[in-house]
């Protein structure tokens, strides 16, 4: 992952908000993760034509935060998703 | 990201709470033969299947459950005509949907639909990297290379595959092949898993069962592999249990996140609950899921932790394994209701393990799975 990358949940991830369980899941094959809040805002935005940057940049803008700092965490967090397999950079594919 | 099984883990205010996943055993023909099969002895024939109508209904109930994955299982899941339109419902229900299918009879126009109708992920099972072997352990020949092509369609629509390798005695040695099948393949996921000893598997527990240094070196061979494929292949390993000190939490815990309905609708808490004598199953037939899942007599049965024995009772681990499998302490034990004796704190675990050395020693010969009750291997 790199600020150019374009995350995309594969078909066969699903980011669902569970109405049972009152919170949102990340559904996998033979997998399924709760996401915390600020995952689910990062997931929401990873539609594949945003970049990294750009999603960092969004985050920032709303909860008024440094954006180095948010490239960096999420960085992170959706490079983990990756090599779960639950997660694709578009631009990479 | 936690995962959500270890969030529901362990709530001791409640048995049980919202099932994660449904194993729908939709039919129990299959067209191979596998002598290791968990389905029931007795199988239950195609007349006896819930129809079209009857499981459009009974999705519509596991999603109101709460129910987050199907499984499309079998026997053969593939042998019901209708599986399209299942999946369709299951995923119109928003219902994360798997096949788990031999994939004998799989064409390529059919995967086409299932994908188009919603499907998720699929898993293929296995019987040997070997034709031949292939061959003698599934009844059918030419299974194999079908598998390779079926796994080959599958990748090529970019659905997630999985393989599962069922090892015993006679196959075992084939598990570092087996995993660079995997890799061949493009499955994302391998279980290995061990034979567990209901069912079928209980009849040929003499032709399959491992020999101690087997096993050794299957758990050197997957721990290598596991290390060396990290974010490549990820690589699940059931270890048989006659050899564990521990058991396994089946089903994450009896009636707690995940149930089976068998072919006619009957609802188990796992597949090999009707070999436990004495349970009485309630069927999607006669109740609501939602009564099933809450009253039945089997789901209630070993609900929980109140139901235990010592050593169970005061042990720190009940809340993890949930004393184990109920249906291996009936088949060894004749009590459904004992502390699993693959447990190495049960009084009776020094003779399960002196029993699996003399099967490890049986004869190869097995007796195939089908609806007269079994058929000896020829020969031998
Ligand atoms: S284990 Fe073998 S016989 Fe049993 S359902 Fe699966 S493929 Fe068919
Ligand atoms: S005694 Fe019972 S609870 Fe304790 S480890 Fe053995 S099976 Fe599990």
């Amino acid at each position: 992952m790199t600020p150019d990358s374009r995350p995309a949940l594969p078909r066969f991830v699903k980011l669902r908000f569970d109405r049972a369980r009152d919170t949102w899941l990340l559904l996998a094959p033979e997998r399924i993760l709760i996401p915390d809040e600020i995952a689910v805002e990062v997931l929401k935005l990873c539609d594949g034509e945003a970049t990294l940057a750009a999603i960092a940049a969004t985050l920032a803008a709303r909860y008024d935060a440094p954006e180095p700092e948010i490239l960096s965490d999420i960085t992170d967090m959706l490079a983990d998703l990756e090599a779960k397999g639950f997660l694709r950079d578009r631009e990479a594919a | 990201m936690t995962e959500l099984s270890a969030r529901l883990r362990p709530d001791p205010a409640r048995s049980h709470g919202i099932p994660i996943a449904v194993l729908a055993e939709i039919t129990h023909r299959c067209p191979l033969q596998c002598p290791y099969c968990s389905n029931p002895v007795e199988l239950e024939r195609a007349s006896a299947e819930l129809s079209t109508e009857e499981w459009l209904r009974v999705l519509g109930e596991i999603a109101d459950l709460g129910v987050l994955q199907l499984h499309f299982s079998g026997g053969e899941p593939l042998a019901r005509r209708d599986l399209e339109t299942l999946v369709a419902r299951a995923a119109a229900l928003d219902l994360y949907t798997n096949l788990i299918t031999s994939a004998v009879t799989l064409t390529e126009a059919r995967l086409d639909a299932l994908a188009q109708a919603g499907l998720d992920h699929v898993q293929i099972s296995v019987q040997s990297v070997e034709d031949a072997l292939a061959t003698r352990i599934g009844g059918l020949r030419g299974a194999l290379e079908r598998k390779r092509a079926a796994a080959a369609w599958v990748r090529a629509r970019d659905l997630p595959l999985t393989l599962n390798a069922v090892m015993h005695r006679q196959n075992l040695h084939e598990l570092p092949e087996m995993i660079e099948m995997a890799l061949d393949l493009g499955a994302a996921r391998l279980e290995v898993a061990n034979v567990q000893y209901y069912g079928w598997a209980l009849r040929n527990r003499a032709a399959l069962m491992p020999t101690p240094d087997q096993i050794d070196t299957a758990s050197k061979v997957v721990d290598a592999a596991r290390a060396r494929l990290h974010g490549r292949l990820v690589i699940d390993y059931v270890e048989p249990d006659y050899y564990a000190a521990r058991p396994k939490p089946c089903m994450g815990g009896w009636g707690r996140q995940v149930f089976n309905i068998s072919p006619s609708g009957k609802v188990l808490p796992c597949h090999a609950a009707e070999s436990i004598a004495g349970l009485r199953f309630d069927s999607v037939r006669d109740h609501p899921l939602a009564w099933i899942w809450d009253h039945s007599e089997a789901m209630n049965r070993y609900r929980g932790t109140a139901w235990m024995p010592e050593p169970c009772r005061s042990c720190a681990h009940k809340h993890d394994d949930w004393g184990g499998c109920r249906c291996q302490a009936s088949a060894l034990l004749s009590d459904a209701g004992a502390t699993d004796p693959a447990c190495a704190f049960s009084p009776r675990h020094a003779e399960v393990f002196e029993a699996a050395l003399a099967f490890s020693e049986g004869s190869d010969r097995y007796t195939y799975r089908d609806f007269s009750g079994g058929t000896p291997e020829p020969g031998g």
